[in-house]
């Protein structure tokens, strides 16, 4: 109980800061009110309550609340009431109404303002009957729920006259809602209770189903069925956000998983080519984005909310510059040897991450979040978390400006010619092995983009891009190679199968399925879902 | 029949091999109990432990180098089948602890009774037989590479989607092994060994014993290996590896070939694990890891893929030099090994071993066409081809350029 004491006194305290700036709170109106406080017995000091309630004025809850704390007295001198603290062997001063320390007073110079337990029940509902009337709706809303959640039905009355004076629609409901709960704990007639559960039935949450579970518990005949009718509902509700929340993690997962694939896919489909060392790409986005970072930090921190924006190009070169030069350095030797390319990238995999491991160290970097990608908001009853918001964005922007770049500029028809028909597209005049470099390092580039987005929601290590290489292939073979769109649906589906599995076979079990599924899948497409039509029978 | 068997996996290069092992097997044992410890031949019991576990690595090495180098599938999860051949062993030598673990149950694992488990799990039963866990330790990869096999090769998976999903089989057994609940100790896999049939399994003599079974092995599978290469089978199986529709069309099953070798490589691969456990005393799940798997098969791309003694070569140098490197200078292992990568694959595509015996071959071709200018009647013969090695790999290393990339299809 104490704690929602505090709780409407912080309330009261905030209405306070926020009293000035309304132009309501006026002190040398109250100030006589307060005073008359101390005098007279307690049936005084009660309608003295009541007429401060009367005011509707917030600024008079910090008073009320001391009274009932037993910390309000009154100085026998000038019979001036103040909030008081025991400091030494006297009493610190607070004026009720300012709240500005107003000097000390002797033990003998003030005396204790009396209140016996009926009277703190009237301040506890004449305070929350004020904190429901603030201006501030949202401190009227905070109130409300405080009253839900302790289920008081010495609320109903404040909470009948607040809805009475209620003009905001969305505080109202929580005012019903919070009244339905405390009618639910309160003796009044059944038909009362009923409406009450009809009330919370609406409202569907959790917190409502735990409300009525205890209703269920306790209740009989009439009620009970309309609690029981209630919960079914709101569970079936549950149900269908629950639902709804795992379709969204799933794409938030299959996001990631998309932005990781997508390179690979280019590059896999267009030469073929299995590049082990893509992970350590992401990798060495996210290591990009930590640089960046590091040097805002150190020379210009106003500029710590655009980090992402001017890590993203600077990550595609370094991502990209380091896939050309493996394309020229390494890759184009082994054309036409797939699974030798695969140990050689692999190779410089290894490579890569000891290379960084011995530059940054082998612990976790730590990237910071800017202001806008952390937090969270609520959308009915699914909390979405700014981060994976924007993530699911980016990887679909990702999406969509790679597909411009391969439908619409020459590169991207030279290299959609070379996937297709290499030798054809050569005696057209197309330089197939630049296409080949660049086609590497833009796979490359976009993977590194992939890691300013994955320094956001996981650990930057050295081992960042391992976690992601075996998703990233099974996303691939899954979709099939040479269409992005394969990709694309490949992620989201693993990324939704994989969520749904999670809460009936646990997280590992959830991946072990998805991982035999794909093995099995493979064998009736044995090149992915979407696969590149063709004759050919290979070698 | 069976004297032809044998000699057919019978040349210089096999005998000098065998006679290496057969020196190997008896010396070091003997070098090691029966020379006394201040004498400079004396092998100390670690290094009798280490060089028993470069021999199952050879041993894995030589079965990934079956399925690799004569039949063309890249096996990226091999060190699943050695794995369970060695979580076979690791369940029968559990078995043995009896009351002498730390919680003294005469039934349960020590792991067991801390995740409060009653019973053993059906699964468990019969591993307190070594007869029963020696033919789990072949039958469990076999049956698995079977089954996978069976699906794989029918529908037709080649190439790096076989590798991807045969690394996704190597991942999803990691994943499954860490959890607890599998029944296979999780996190921690199975250690504290007390012994292996009645054999202290610390004493040194169990320790010789234990190498020289491993030697054994590996001279058993290499025989058979051999046998198989230089048989019909093994022309049959190098003809799926360079043109496996073309096999297909002259109407061979090419899925039956390749089942087998793959069955039969995995079965090799448990019996390398299951010799390995109880020489390292651990087993846990991250044998499992996918990086070990492809680790197999840069050792068998060092030592000379498509020869069998390459493999065995490949894995015990690139072993002998992990060993070095991460004592020595531990930061730099991974550089060393992933520039031996990449520089074998650019430079090296025959490996160690076939570089060497095709230039061996190109010397003597030379020397005859020396001859046969200089007067001689012998005229010169084309060089012979190895059956072994690759014929993918551009047999003119000068000019690798113009090999063209290949979409995947």
């Amino acid at each position: 109980m104490s704690l929602i004491r505090s709780f409407l006194l912080l309330i009261g305290l905030l209405a306070c800061l926020a009293a000035p700036a309304l132009a309501q709170s006026d002190p040398d109106t109250l100030r006589p009110l307060i005073n008359e406080l101390a005098k007279g017995k307690y049936k005084e000091t009660e309608a003295q309550i009541g007429a401060l309630v009367a005011t509707g004025d917030p600024a008079v809850a910090p008073a009320l609340e001391a009274l009932g704390e037993g910390d309000l007295f009154f100085r026998k001198s000038d019979g001036l009431v103040f909030i008081t603290e025991k400091a030494g062997k006297g009493y610190a001063l607070t004026d009720p109404l300012t709240l500005e320390a107003a000097g000390e007073a002797g033990r003998r110079e003030v005396k204790k303002i009396k209140v016996n337990n009926k009277l703190r029940r009237v301040i506890r509902s004449a305070l929350g009957s004020l904190t429901l009337m603030a201006p501030d709706p949202q401190v009227r809303m905070s109130a409300a729920q405080a009253i839900f959640k302790a289920q008081d039905p010495d609320g109903i009355e404040a909470l009948d006259v607040a809805l009475a004076a209620e003009t905001d629609d969305g505080v109202r409901k929580v005012m019903e809602e919070a009244r339905a709960a405390a009618v639910l704990n309160s003796d009044l007639p059944e038909a009362d209770k009923l409406d009450a559960v009809q009330t919370l039935s609406d409202m569907g949450n959790r917190d409502a189903l735990s409300l009525l579970i205890g209703v269920q518990a306790g209740a009989q005949g009439a009620l009970r069925d309309a609690a029981t009718g209630a919960i079914a509902k709101i569970e079936k509700s549950i149900a269908a956000w629950d639902a709804a929340q795992n379709i969204w993690y799933g794409l938030s997962l299959g996001s990631v998983l998309l932005l990781a694939a997508i390179g690979l896919a280019i590059t896999f489909g267009v030469m073929g080519v299995i590049n082990m060392a893509h992970g350590e790409m992401v990798m060495i986005g996210a290591y990009t984005t930590f640089v960046v970072q590091e040097l805002i930090r150190t020379s210009a921190p106003s500029l710590f909310e655009y980090s992402l924006f001017i890590a993203l190009p600077l990550a595609f070169l370094a991502s990209g510059l380091i896939g050309v030069a493996i394309e020229r350095g390494v890759i184009r030797w082994l054309y036409g040897r797939p699974l030798e390319t695969l140990l050689a990238t692999w190779g410089i995999s290894l490579v890569l991450q000891q290379a960084v491991r011995s530059i940054f160290g082998p612990t976790n970097r730590e990237v910071g979040n800017p202001d806008w990608m952390s937090g969270a908001f609520e959308l009915g009853q699914m909390t979405i978390t700014y981060n994976r918001m924007w993530i699911i964005v980016f990887a679909m922007l990702v999406f969509a400006g790679l597909m411009l770049v391969l439908k619409k500029t020459p590169f991207g028809l030279y290299t959609r010619a070379v996937t297709q028909n290499r030798r054809m597209a050569a005696s057209m005049g197309i330089r197939t092995p630049w296409i080949d470099a660049l086609t590497f390092g833009l796979g490359s580039g976009i993977a590194g983009i992939a890691g300013v987005a994955l320094s956001q929601i996981d650990n930057v290590s050295p081992n960042l891009g391992q976690g992601y290489i075996i998703d990233s292939f099974m996303v691939v073979v899954f979709g099939g190679v040479g269409n992005l769109w394969g990709t694309l649906v490949g992620a989201m589906t693993l990324g939704v199968v994989n969520k749904f599995l999670e809460p009936y076979a646990g997280a590992v079990l959830g991946k072990i399925f998805v991982l035999v599924f794909i093995i099995l899948f493979i064998q009736k497409r044995p090149r992915g879902l979407f696969a590149l039509k063709g004759r050919a029978v290979e070698a | 029949m069976m004297t032809s068997f044998l000699f057919r996996a019978m040349d210089a290069r096999a005998g000098i091999f065998l006679g290496l092992m057969a020196a190997v097997i008896v010396l070091v044992p003997a070098g090691n109990l029966l020379v006394p410890e201040t004498s400079p031949f004396h092998v100390p019991t670690y290094a009798v432990t280490l060089m028993g576990k470069y021999l199952t690595y050879a041993l894995l090495a030589l079965a990934v180098d079956l399925v690799w180098g004569y039949c063309g599938i890249l096996s990226l999860g091999h060190a699943a089948f050695f794995a369970l051949g060695g979580y076979a062993m690791g369940m029968y030598l559990m078995r043995q602890i009896g009351t002498r673990g730390v919680y003294g149950d005469p039934i349960l694992p020590d792991f067991m009774v801390f995740l409060n488990w009653q019973e053993l799990p059906w699964y468990w039963y019969g591993f307190d037989m070594f007869w029963f866990a020696a033919l789990m330790v072949l039958l469990v990869p076999g049956v698995l590479a079977f089954v996978f096999g069976w699906f794989a090769f029918r529908s037709r998976v080649t190439g790096v989607y076989l590798s991807i999903i045969t690394q996704a089989l190597t991942y999803a057994l990691l994943l499954a092994f860490f959890r607890n609940d599998m029944g296979f100790g999780g996190n921690n896999g199975l250690t504290d060994f007390k012994d292996i049939l009645g054999f202290d399994i610390q004493a040194d003599t169990t320790r010789a014993g234990l190498f020289a079974a491993s030697g054994l092995a590996l001279v058993v599978c290499f025989l058979i290996c051999r046998s198989i290469t230089r048989s019909k089978l093994g022309k049959v199986l190098v003809a799926v590896r360079d043109a496996e529709s073309r096999t297909r069309f002259l109407g061979y099953r090419v899925e039956h070939y390749k089942l087998f070798v793959w069955t039969l490589s995995a079965m090799m691969a448990g019996i390398a694990g299951a010799l390995y456990v109880p020489q390292v005393g651990i087993i846990n799940p991250g044998e499992f890891a996918p990086a070990n798997s492809i680790e197999v098969v840069i050792w068998v791309a060092v030592g000379g893929r498509g020869t069998l003694v390459g493999a065995v070569l490949g894995a015990v140098l690139v072993n002998f030099a992990k060993t070095w490197f991460t004592a020595a200078l531990p930061d730099i292992w991974l550089f060393a090994l992933g520039g031996l990568f990449v520089v074998v694959t650019l430079f090296l595509p025959k490996g160690i071993v076939g570089t060497v015996s095709s230039g061996w071959t190109a010397l003597r071709q030379r020397r005859i066409s020396a001859a046969y200018e200089a007067g001689s009647d012998e005229p010169p013969s084309a060089p012979p081809q190895s059956p072994g090695a690759p014929a993918n790999v551009p047999r003119t290393s000068k000019t690798p350029g113009t090999a063209e990339p290949q979409p995947a299809e």
